[in-house]
Parts: structure tokens; C-alpha cells; sequence
């Protein structure tokens, strides 16, 4: 009766370990990087509590979704060329945690691509394929029968299918976040954004670089470069992360050589939509020669997420 | 050996607990914040966070200029006002829904395509002594083409 005892309680006691120890600490956030500890404990008094709060900062450094690089490609004029994305077959050859991660982005935004051109059995084959990658990372019912079923109803439906494909990304990328799995969720944020961004660089015509609209939203992706690698660097004990590092700083190097200069935001309301207005004056500068030099290092870096 | 025993039940009930409250702010940024974002499509991002009274988050995102926007910032019945600003690169506060009764949306558009700032801030209720509030917050996205 005691070895029972003992026995049972050690394999409680395991159980718990294991539990508190994948159960984590975190409280949501796809893209929260910095998160000090945040101790709730009950406090002698509100100042001392206040004075953990202030302490207890989360920071989110939000990439644009894959849905979003897909719209701002189409909005910038970009034609559909599907020899661009990623071949779903290539979804077998994804074994690892991290090309499944990566690859998870790089589906979804294939598949938000397809979406907006109304590509609709190419919209069924990389939701299929976006799936695999998330049946794989052990995502739990982000992408379902009844999700493939609901696209094929609706697969003439672009309003319908942008809705699906957000509604699986929020899935996915919410339950990373609430299974403590941040270095992941980043991971297939980056897949995502390369995606675009190598889509964005092939498509563009260099006989038709200056004034072209796409080479705006390829400029623009400076913006958010700094964004990534603050994202990378706050999940930096996972060895997957330490790679996308290293290939992060190279792409900043040719993004540093982009010139974008800003005025102050001056805002004004539109009444009739209630919608405020932020003016600002803003110059731009790339050449073609650092144009082909980020298409060239884009390629290099999608090249290693792909194969 | 009893002493195990009680502390492992004790531990597992917390890691459940944290595991629920996890469980919950997810469907709380799906069933309150996400249906404030329409007519607009929601961009797929999620970030949501249990926040205490008197704790701040704060995001960095580009927006562009092909493009409308909704940001949604909705907090948890139980907690005070949730107070956002959104700045840009110098800090220069752009917007603040304190000026507009701590409403839970703000539409904007941008003449060019900028990296912005939001902070978000769960009020203090200011009652000292008072055990201070927490629950989730989350912030979301919408966008529509410019037309």
C-alpha cells in the first residue's frame, strides 16, 4: 500500500513538472518579444503593486500578415505568375519544427495570393498544403475538414475565402501564442513576410522599375525590417531563430542602402467616414542596382526556406 | 510525502488555471474584439495579453499607403478603461482615444506608408489598498483597399 502511494505520488508529481513546464507562463500575444516577469501576487498595498506593473512591459512587434503582403501586392498592380510560389509538393519535404514553421508562412501567403486572383484550385491545393505544415507544429484544428469544406463552397467567393484565410491564420498563430510557443510564431511570421517580399521582387519588371508601384511597397518593407529582427532577437534561445538572425542582418545590410526620408504627420479628419488622414511628405531613393541586389539576396534566403 | 502530494495537486491546478485563462483571452479577442473590426478584413496577426490595472503594452507595425485601417483595442468587462495612443516615429502623439471616450476603435488612412507606435494602458482604478484588476486585452487589425 505505501509503494502504491509512493509510486502514485511520484508519478503525480511528474505529471504536474511536465504540465507546469509545457503550460509556460504566457498570456497570449502572437508577436509578443519582451515580456518581463509579471508577478500577480496579492499586494501589501496598491503602490508596491503598482510600482510590479509599471515594471511588467509586453511589447508586440507586428510584421504584415501574409494576407496583408498578398493585398499590398495586388493593390501595387503585381499580375499573378505561379511559378513564384512555392510548389505544394514541396510540402512532404518539411520535417523540422523550423521549415514547417517557415513554410506555414509561406503557404499562407501563397494561399492568400492565389485567393485575390481567384485561382480556385490552386486556393484548395495550398490550404491543403498550409494544413500539413500546421498538422505538423501539432497546431490543433487551425485548418479542419470543415475549413476545406467551407472554402470549397464559397471558392468563387474572394470575401468569403479572405475571411477563411484569416480566420486559419488567427488560429494558428493565437495558439503558438497561447502554448508558449513565441519562437514558432515568429518563425512563421518571417516565412510569411519573405514570401512576399521574394513574390514582390520577381515580379517586378526592370525595363519598368522607375516610377513602378510595386518597387514602393518593396521600399516600404524597410520599414519593417527592424520590426523582424527585434522579433527574432526576442526569441533568440531557439537554435532555428539563431539562423533567421544571421540571414536577417544580410537583408538589412541592402535595405540600409534604401533611402527613406520622413516630415512629421500632420492628421485631419474626413467627416463623412470618420476616418482620420495622416499626411506626411515622405522621399524615397533605390537604385536598380541595390533593387537587384535584394532580389538577389531574397532569393538566396527563400531559396534555404523552400528546399 | 503527503506534503508532495498536496503541493503537486496545488501545482496542478494553477498550470490549469494559466492554461484557461491562455484559453480564454484567445476567445476573447475572437467573440469581442475581432466582430468591432467589420467592415474590414481582419489582417490574420493576433495579439492579446492579460494585462493588469496600471500595465502598459505597446506594438510597433508598418501601415501602408494602398490602404484602410481599424485598429481595435477591447478590453476584458472587469477591467477599467483601456486607454490607447498611437505615436509615430518621434513620439509625437497622433491619436488618443482618451480624447474620444476611450472609444474601442480608431479608422485611419496614411497619405504615405509609416511605421507606427500604439500604447495601450489599462487605467488604474486608484483605490489604494484594492487587489488591482487583470484581464486579457487584445489588439487587432483591419484593412480594405483605399478606394
Amino acid at each position: 500500500m505505501n509503494k502504491k502511494f509512493r509510486i502514485g505520488t511520484v508519478i503525480l508529481a511528474v505529471i504536474v513538472l511536465c504540465v507546469v513546464l509545457f503550460s509556460g507562463c504566457g498570456s497570449g500575444g502572437g508577436e509578443k518579444t519582451q515580456k518581463k516577469q509579471t508577478t500577480v501576487a496579492q499586494p501589501k498595498d496598491n503602490t508596491q503593486a503598482i510600482q510590479d506593473i509599471k515594471q511588467a512591459e509586453k511589447i508586440f512587434q507586428a510584421l504584415p500578415s501574409p494576407l496583408e503582403s498578398a493585398m499590398l501586392m495586388k493593390s501595387a498592380g503585381a499580375r499573378f505568375d505561379r511559378k513564384f510560389l512555392n510548389p505544394v509538393d514541396n510540402a512532404k519535404n518539411y520535417t523540422t519544427q523550423s521549415s514547417q514553421a517557415l513554410n506555414l508562412g509561406i503557404f499562407t501567403c501563397d494561399l492568400s495570393f492565389a485567393s485575390l486572383y481567384d485561382q480556385t484550385q490552386l486556393i484548395i491545393d495550398y490550404m491543403n498544403a498550409a494544413k500539413k505544415m500546421a498538422d505538423g507544429l501539432g497546431i490543433l484544428d487551425a485548418i479542419n475538414q470543415s475549413t476545406i469544406d467551407e472554402l470549397e463552397e464559397n471558392i468563387n467567393n474572394t470575401d468569403v475565402i479572405m475571411k477563411i484565410v484569416s480566420e486559419t491564420f488567427l488560429n494558428s498563430n493565437s495558439y503558438l501564442a497561447d502554448n508558449d510557443q513565441p519562437a514558432i510564431a515568429s518563425i512563421v511570421l518571417v516565412g510569411g513576410w519573405m514570401e512576399g517580399l521574394y513574390i514582390a521582387t520577381q515580379l517586378v519588371d526592370e525595363k519598368e522599375f522607375n516610377g513602378n508601384k510595386l518597387v514602393g511597397r518593396i521600399i516600404d518593407q524597410k520599414l519593417s525590417i527592424e520590426v523582424l529582427q527585434n522579433l527574432l532577437l526576442s526569441n533568440k534561445e531557439n537554435p532555428a531563430i539563431g539562423v533567421l538572425i544571421t540571414q536577417m542582418d544580410k537583408l538589412k545590410t541592402v535595405f540600409d542602402k534604401i533611402s527613406i526620408k520622413t516630415k512629421p504627420i500632420k492628421t485631419e479628419i474626413d467627416r463623412t467616414t470618420n476616418t482620420t488622414i495622416l499626411r506626411s511628405e515622405v522621399t524615397t531613393d533605390m537604385s536598380l542596382a541595390t533593387f537587384k541586389e535584394l532580389t538577389e539576396v531574397v532569393a538566396e534566403i527563400r531559396g534555404t526556406f523552400v528546399k | 510525502m503527503r506534503i508532495i502530494r498536496i503541493i503537486s495537486v496545488l501545482a496542478l491546478f494553477i498550470a490549469i488555471a494559466t492554461l484557461n485563462v491562455n484559453a480564454q483571452c484567445k476567445s476573447f479577442a475572437k467573440n469581442e474584439c475581432l466582430p468591432k473590426l467589420s467592415p474590414y478584413t481582419h489582417d490574420g496577426n493576433y495579439h492579446a495579453a492579460v494585462l493588469v490595472e496600471g500595465e502598459e503594452a505597446e506594438l510597433y507595425k508598418t501601415f501602408y499607403s494602398d490602404m484602410e485601417y481599424r485598429l481595435a483595442v477591447v478590453g476584458e468587462s472587469k477591467l477599467p478603461n483601456i486607454e490607447f495612443k498611437v505615436m509615430d516615429e518621434n513620439k509625437n502623439v497622433i491619436y488618443s482615444n482618451k480624447d474620444n471616450n476611450y472609444a474601442q476603435t480608431w479608422d485611419f488612412r496614411l497619405e504615405n506608408s509609416k511605421q507606427l507606435k500604439l500604447v495601450v494602458k489599462v487605467t488604474p482604478f486608484n483605490k489604494p489598498g484594492d487587489t488591482p484588476a487583470s484581464g486579457c486585452v487584445a489588439i487587432m487589425f483591419g484593412f480594405k483597399v483605399k478606394k
